[in-house]
């Protein structure tokens, strides 16, 4: 079973994307936001993350960056998941290195075909 | 919805479309069709039923039969007949029509116009390979309407969002106000035509690859036949036709032949494409 990391200040999201990605057969661990997320990750690093932009303490851009800076570990994928729908954001969020791009609101056919088209499904 | 207005309805779509809907769509017909009596200006469901068996106006049989023919799409639907039309049929086509240096496909009942662009996105991507080649992509749909949405390449945040890689977002859209517009390059690859896959696909051309995907499902089996054989007399020996995942030729055509370990994919079988052939003379 792959692990996802759902990174999200809402707990709201957090709950719709646990819930959808447990119906794909994910396991899903969160973080409320950057810095979080680089802790979980340094704990165990998981296949997956869902990537909200906008958080406090570490924003997601921020935490993407760290993350690919990290050497010597298997790198996740990682999908965006954001209000930001501009492309000045998509682009900036793929030149950090990020798989794939979601716009809010999404839903649970908007994961199913990001996840699939990076090979997590 | 009474029984005689189901009847009523049925008939003419499936004069009209081919399409063929059984008793328990009823709920299809009614949701499909409110939204055109509301245009209309009916009152309700049962006067818009009224008129239609007058059966005397042509523009609102056609926005009738329009909106039960209607289905959503997406880009790059299911991935993996993307992936074939990829790994196997562009290779060979490239090889085997080296000499004319041309190809045609045709994309029939496009809808919204997610697959044909799938298509000219992956031949774009190809690039030095097909340089200097004449590549048609034809996409028709019964529905005038849907082909301008095509046409104009315009699409929402949602439909943008499903089964398009968001690399060929950024590479071929640009973002208008809430609209994602396709880019021009890629919009000049698909010529648009409005056609009734009940009529004969001559008057089209001949195709190397004809994409008919999720749409023999809504045929009965003689409507089903009559399509295959019309595709098979205007396709070269070597041609593909993608059928989507639930169909299949199996006693509706024996000119098409499951390509080996390639679901999804047909070839003409030899003895089968003269059998057709001859039959139009």
């Amino acid at each position: 079973m792959k692990t996802c990391l759902v990174v999200d200040d809402s707990r709201v999201v957090r709950m719709v994307a646990r819930k959808i990605l447990e119906g794909l057969s994910m396991k899903v661990v969160e973080a409320e936001d950057g810095q979080q997320a680089l802790d979980r990750c340094d704990e165990s690093m998981p296949d997956a993350v869902l990537l909200d932009w906008n958080m406090p303490v570490m924003s997601g851009i921020e935490f993407l960056r760290a993350l690919r800076s990290k050497a010597d570990v298997t790198q996740p994928i990682v999908v965006f998941c954001t209000t930001e729908n501009d492309m000045a954001h998509i682009q900036e969020a793929i030149s950090s290195g990020a798989n794939e791009y979601i716009m809010k609101p999404f839903d649970s056919e908007i994961i199913e075909s990001k996840f699939s088209q990076v090979g997590l499904l | 919805m009474n029984v005689s207005d189901f009847d009523m309805i049925t008939r003419i779509l499936r004069e009209r479309s081919g399409l063929v809907l059984s008793k328990d769509k009823a709920y299809l017909i009614e949701s499909r069709l409110n939204p055109v009596a509301r245009k209309w200006q009916f009152k309700n469901f049962d006067d818009l039923a009224s008129a239609l068996r007058l059966g005397n106006d042509e523009k609102l049989l056609r926005d009738v039969t329009e909106a039960m023919t209607t289905n959503e799409s997406f880009f790059f639907r299911d991935s993996k007949p993307f992936d074939q039309f990829k790994a196997i049929v562009l290779p060979h086509l490239i090889n085997a029509r080296a000499s004319k240096r041309s190809f045609r496909i045709w994309s029939a009942a496009c809808s919204s116009g997610q697959e044909p662009y799938s298509l000219a996105m992956i031949l774009k991507e190809a690039g030095a390979s097909l340089s200097g080649w004449r590549i048609e992509i034809v996409a028709t749909d019964l529905s005038t309407e849907i082909l301008q949405k095509a046409q104009e390449g315009a699409y929402s945040q949602f439909e943008v969002q499903r089964g398009l890689p968001i690399e060929y977002l950024v590479k071929y859209f640009k973002q208008e106000g809430e609209r994602w517009m396709i880019d021009p390059s890629i919009r000049q690859m698909v010529t648009y035509k409005t056609f009734n896959l009940l009529e004969d696909p001559m008057a089209l051309g001949t195709f190397d690859v004809v994409f008919l995907r999720n749409v023999l499902i809504y045929f009965d089996q003689p409507t089903k036949s009559q399509v295959l054989a019309g595709i098979a007399r205007n396709m070269p020996a070597d041609g593909f036709l993608y059928l989507g995942g639930a169909e299949t030729v199996l006693g509706i055509s024996d000119s098409f032949q499951l390509i080996p370990g390639q679901r999804g994919i047909y070839g003409l079988i030899p003895s089968g494409a003269a059998a057709a052939k001859s039959a139009v003379g």
